[in-house]
């Protein structure tokens, strides 16, 4: 009886939510359509106008009237959709997440000493801020110094000419960074306390031993060797989840795209480079330097060859997982966008399914990129460690 | 004629198609003939097709 209970109530909130997927997004569309019809209305009286040949000056003036109402209506939905995307993916000075909710988060700059002061003081980037006789701007996200009004001088191209401060801002990147930071230190620092007791996995570690495991015996050992991989383990472990976690709340409708961002991917990129070079043996660097068993004159140009192949590796492992989370985010949203581009109910049907579908996939998309971000970055220890025996 | 950017883009989107296609085809040709090493041929096959998509995603954004 109890489980019929727990069976129902289960399916009950899966209809609930499939029905909440269902009628939000055609009711907005639906609301989005009422300008649309507006202006099908001017259209229809500006046909009208054509066929009657009766008063010319009267429909003339209503005619360049409604010329105007469309020149400075409201934005094409085209537009909407774009700039949602664009604000989604972008990384912000406050923490947005929906009309009206949400909280300011610090800024820092470095400006003649250190200058601390909230995100609310620009109001949402509306204004200037002040702070010990300096004025700042939000210009395009980034912070310029300007004077009391906030003008902004531009060059030819139409860059800002301002001075541009340090900017070392707790952004909405930076705190999600810092909140999973945390987040993950408690919670595998508290999984590994579990087993001081007894080696069966308690709480989470129910559900996160096989994946350390996995990492351990399926990425590590077959591409470092049995050897080395223990002291690359931590490292891997932090990346993997680190990246994994951060694709999945990216998923959510927070609207944070950390790893879709290629300066945290780059500083991922990098570390596994530097931990490459640091840890290269003598055979890594023969290898690239003076690669053995190939004739004397080649040896120089597979030098130069290695040499950007060595730059080339955390180059594509940057680019592969910020374009990866980007093109994802990117497509979700714009089949989304669709509906209200459409603004119709019978387009609504197709495209939530599809961005349904969409979303499914990313969870493994997400699960994905951690997976072989994690495998390229053992891979190339693996290189860097090897030992091989030339005669 | 000055040939778009994006004619380009879609160039390479054919072509890393068609080599990841043809990774994952003879994938399941070797997983079809030798079931028992599937653990592998897939590992390989992921990491050869990640970074003929590296190369498809640096060139797209490069545009």
């Amino acid at each position: 009886m109890e489980m019929q209970n727990c069976m129902r109530s289960k399916f009950t909130v899966f209809f609930a939510l499939v029905g909440f997927l269902f009628f939000t997004a055609p009711a907005v569309a639906q609301d989005e359509n009422h300008e649309e019809l507006h202006h099908e209305e001017t259209h229809v009286e500006e046909g009208h106008t054509e066929e009657a040949h009766g008063d010319v000056h009267h429909e003339d003036a209503h005619h360049n009237d409604a010329a105007h109402g469309e020149e400075e209506g409201p934005k094409d939905m085209k537009d909407i959709v774009k700039e949602t995307i664009t604000h989604h993916l972008a990384d912000s000075y406050e923490f947005h997440i929906t009309e009206g909710v949400g909280f300011p988060l610090p800024i820092i700059l470095v400006d003649n000493g250190l200058k601390v002061f909230s995100s609310s003081k620009f109001h949402h980037g509306e204004t200037v801020a002040e702070v010990d006789g300096n004025y700042y701007k939000v210009y395009h996200s980034k912070i310029y110094k300007t004077d009391a009004e906030g003008t902004i001088t531009y060059d030819d191209h139409h860059h800002p000419t301002n001075e541009q401060p340090l900017d070392l801002s707790i952004t909405k990147n930076v705190f999600m960074i810092l909140l999973m930071a945390v987040f993950m230190f408690f919670l595998f620092s508290g999984v590994a306390k579990t087993y001081k007791s007894s080696l069966t996995p308690k709480k989470a570690g129910k559900f996160l031993e096989p994946i350390i495991i996995y990492v351990r015996d399926e990425i590590a050992i077959p591409n470092i060797g049995e050897k080395h991989y223990k002291k690359y383990m931590s490292y891997l472990l932090t990346v993997f989840f680190f990246i994994w976690f951060l694709n999945l709340v990216g998923m959510t409708p927070l609207g944070v795209n950390v790893t879709g961002n290629i300066a945290i991917t780059f500083s991922l990129a990098l570390m596994t480079f530097i931990i490459t070079q640091v840890s290269g043996k003598k055979d890594y660097w023969m290898h690239i330097f003076w690669m053995p068993g190939v004739p004397v004159l080649i040896r120089p140009v597979l030098a130069i060859i290695e040499l950007i192949g060595l730059f080339v590796k955390p180059f594509s492992l940057m680019i592969r997982l910020y374009a990866n989370m980007l093109a994802g985010h990117v497509v979700i949203m714009s089949i989304l966008g669709l509906i209200f581009i459409f603004g119709s109910w019978f387009a609504s049907v197709p495209f939530t399914f599809l961005t349904l579908f969409l979303s499914v996939l990313e969870l493994l998309v997400a699960a994905l990129q951690a997976y072989i971000f994690t495998m390229l970055t053992s891979l190339y220890f693996g290189a860097a460690v090897e030992e091989h025996d030339h005669h | 004629m000055e040939i778009p950017e994006i004619v380009g883009a879609g160039l390479i989107v054919i072509g890393a198609g068609l080599g990841i296609g043809r990774i994952g085809g003879s994938a399941m040709d070797a997983i079809a003939r030798q079931p028992e090493a599937a653990a592998k041929i897939q590992t390989a096959m992921i990491i050869a097709a990640a970074l003929i998509e590296g190369i498809g995603f640096a060139a797209l954004f490069a545009k």
